[in-house]
């Protein structure tokens, strides 16, 4: 039996209605069009039928039309509230925002602790406005002194200095061309490493019994830590571009596997049922249902795996052996920290900028092909 | 689904549906249940909560296994007449596949049977015309009402062309004004394609006011305890909620459930019966 009083809800206010179609946009649960008892499922079964709204006239005999009347103007009063951010591009927009407010924060953070206990600041000649300023903060904090965690704008003038003495490539250029390097070895891992995931769950989901028997295995290959395995497999592969593509893999095919086979067992059991009714075979059920269904977790997936197959590239590198990417940067400016922090600041920097970039790769793609899912789509 | 005149699109003989527990008590949804539903019936399943009506439809399905017993439809087991496609189902949410337009979901079910082309553009465009969803052919299900999605479900469901439709509470989510416009529906529906179709709801109204019989299902076990002919005149209308016969009928098949069969209303509980005919049961 189902749940019958969640579903019989009566029908709220238009107001309430809105609120429930914004609240929709803003939680992230797929395959709220799908599940009977699912907050979701009950806040779309609650929106009422236009016909049955007062303010639609006289209940016409003429369903069509008033029907088609409404129903616009009730997808039309939902996007008044939650308003522009409910396009792709708003979304989007949405996620940029949200990390560059989070850089801004970060930095704000920075300097406040330098300011109350860094080094003393002290400007000569202010941005060319004759201006000297200087500044004494009360505590004295190691850490926090500029040997340490460099003033954010020494980090950035660093970029446009060489990059090593008597080079005429400056610091940017050259962590431009280390990040273009490492993106090359995560963008393969990554394809691999979803792949993968895609592939074991496909099995596990079909076989309870591989499932039981592989799972196991699955998780724990992620209790090995990565800098460990990292020298193994460059022993194993040789050193080379090929155990940077291994790590990332291997860092990436595990959240997809675990988050994909969630969603390949997402699906109503009622759609599993009309499915059946078809006649469709496993195959059927697998494209036309649990696939498609299967595509708002893999993207959840795919935005950690996306960071991660960066993180795996980076790490992968120095036992790899391979000397033009970001990780052997990350090595050699550690190595001179003490007579240049900035160089390794300013690594770290783009390091988590390329990790965004990936990040925002995917979260573009996300909302591009979850555009007509509102649901689906946090 | 050629049947001789006399053969019945369902048979139902001596089905029984046990439901094994944990605890090692047995639960009997379904005992002894006979029913023989003949072409172009339309058949109500009502009952409280618990009396297996849905268990039931889905057993005409082959959704669900029986225990013991026979089932067939158009004369064949329930599993040939489901890999047939015999049958069409609506639930009680649309489960309407949210990256499919409304198009595509009516089409999804010609997509598996391999009816393609021409023919499937035309049967895609002939039933979204029957639910009068034409115009939103194009549109996503978030961007429909409740009532909509239910009548692109519907459509979805008759786009196979099967002889019988299994509808469970299709209509039990939705407010009291928008089930009465698709009870209509559902009616020009039926008339218009001439199919059998067994309706499970909680409603007394909605049973009388579609069906041709209403059977009434009793809980702990699950059987048949009643079978109300429903004889209000065809085509049925909003009228005909209002006639007398009506509310004799609502009477009839809620006396029924409580038990109570033969005892007859006095005056005094038909006038009552009559202002509560307005309300749904449970």
């Amino acid at each position: 039996m189902h749940d019958k009083d969640k579903e019989r809800a009566t029908p709220p206010d238009r107001l309430q209605e809105q609120a429930d179609v914004a609240d929709a946009g803003r939680v992230p649960m797929p395959y709220r069009a799908l599940g009977p008892n699912s907050s979701a499922g009950s806040s779309r079964d609650r929106r009422s039928d236009p016909l049955a709204d007062p303010e639609a006239g006289e209940i016409a005999l003429d369903i069509g039309d008033a029907a088609d009347d409404v129903a616009v103007h009730t997808v039309g009063g939902a996007e008044g509230v939650v308003g522009r951010w409910q396009t792709p591009a708003g979304r989007f927009a949405r996620t940029a925002l949200a990390l560059a407010a989070f850089f801004l924060i970060a930095g704000f953070i920075w300097e406040t602790l330098k300011w109350f206990g860094g080094t003393p600041w002290r400007f000569d000649n202010l941005l060319g406005s004759g201006i000297d300023y200087f500044h004494d903060p009360p505590f004295r904090v190691l850490q926090f002194s500029d040997r340490q965690l460099p003033h954010i704008w020494d980090i950035l003038f660093e970029l446009f200095e060489p990059f090593r003495r008597g080079s005429d490539q400056t610091l940017l250029e050259f962590l431009l061309g280390a990040a273009l390097f490492t993106m090359r070895q995560a963008f393969i891992g990554f394809v691999l490493g979803a792949l993968i995931g895609i592939g074991i769950a496909s099995i596990f989901v079909h076989s309870v019994r591989s499932e039981r028997t592989f799972m196991p295995y699955v998780v724990a290959s992620q209790t090995i830590p990565i800098v460990a395995l990292a020298p193994v497999i460059a022993l194993a592969v040789g050193l080379g571009p090929t155990a940077v593509v291994i790590v990332a893999t291997y860092l990436t095919f595990f959240p997809v596997t675990i988050s994909q086979l969630r969603g390949l067992r997402s699906p109503d059991p009622r759609a599993m049922e009309l499915m059946r009714s078809y006649g469709a075979s496993r195959w059927d059920v697998y494209r036309k249902l649990r696939l498609p269904a299967s595509v708002p977790f893999l993207f959840t997936a795919l935005k950690v795996a996306a960071t991660w197959a960066i993180i795996g590239a980076i790490i992968g590198e120095g036992p790899g052996g391979v000397g033009e990417g970001l990780g052997k940067a990350i090595i050699s400016f550690s190595q001179q920290y003490i007579t240049g922090p900035e160089k390794l600041w300013a690594t770290i920097l783009i390091a988590s900028l390329v990790g965004i970039v990936a990040y925002l790769a995917v979260r573009a793609a996300e909302v591009l092909v979850l555009r007509n899912r509102p649901g689906a789509n946090p | 689904m050629t049947t001789t005149a006399s053969a019945p699109v369902v048979r139902l003989a001596a089905v029984d549906k046990v439901f094994p527990t944990q605890s090692g008590d047995d639960t009997v949804a379904l005992r002894g249940i006979d029913l023989d539903i003949h072409a172009g019936e339309f058949i109500s399943l009502i009952g409280p909560s618990g009396c297996g009506k849905s268990t039931l439809l889905r057993i005409v399905g082959d959704l669900v296994q029986p225990t013991a017993g026979i089932v067939e439809v158009n004369g064949k087991s329930a599993h040939q007449a489901r890999l047939d496609r015999d049958y069409g189902i609506v639930f009680q949410a649309p489960v309407l596949f949210d990256w499919r337009s409304v198009e595509a979901n009516v089409r999804l079910p010609l997509e598996i049977s391999g009816v393609s082309g021409a023919e499937r553009d035309a049967r895609i465009t002939e039933m979204l015309e029957l639910v009068e969803l034409a115009a939103f052919r194009d549109h996503y299900p978030h961007q429909l009402s409740g009532g909509m999605q239910q009548r692109v479900a519907i459509a979805r469901a008759l786009a196979l062309q099967p002889a019988l439709l299994l509808m469970d509470e299709p209509f039990g989510a939705l407010d009291e004004m928008t089930r009465e416009r698709l009870n209509a529906e559902v009616l020009r529906i039926w008339r218009a394609t001439g199919k059998t179709v067994i309706f499970v709801t909680h409603s007394i109204p909605e049973a009388v006011f579609l069906s041709t019989r209403v059977v009434v299902m009793s809980p702990r076990p699950g059987r048949i305890s009643h079978v109300v002919d429903v004889d209000l005149p065809q085509p049925r209308t909003d009228d005909s909620r209002e006639t007398d016969r009506y509310y004799d009928l609502v009477t009839e098949v809620r006396e029924a459930l409580r038990g109570r069969v033969g005892a007859g209303p006095g005056p005094a509980v038909a006038s009552l019966e009559r202002a509560r005919a307005e309300g749904s049961f449970g």
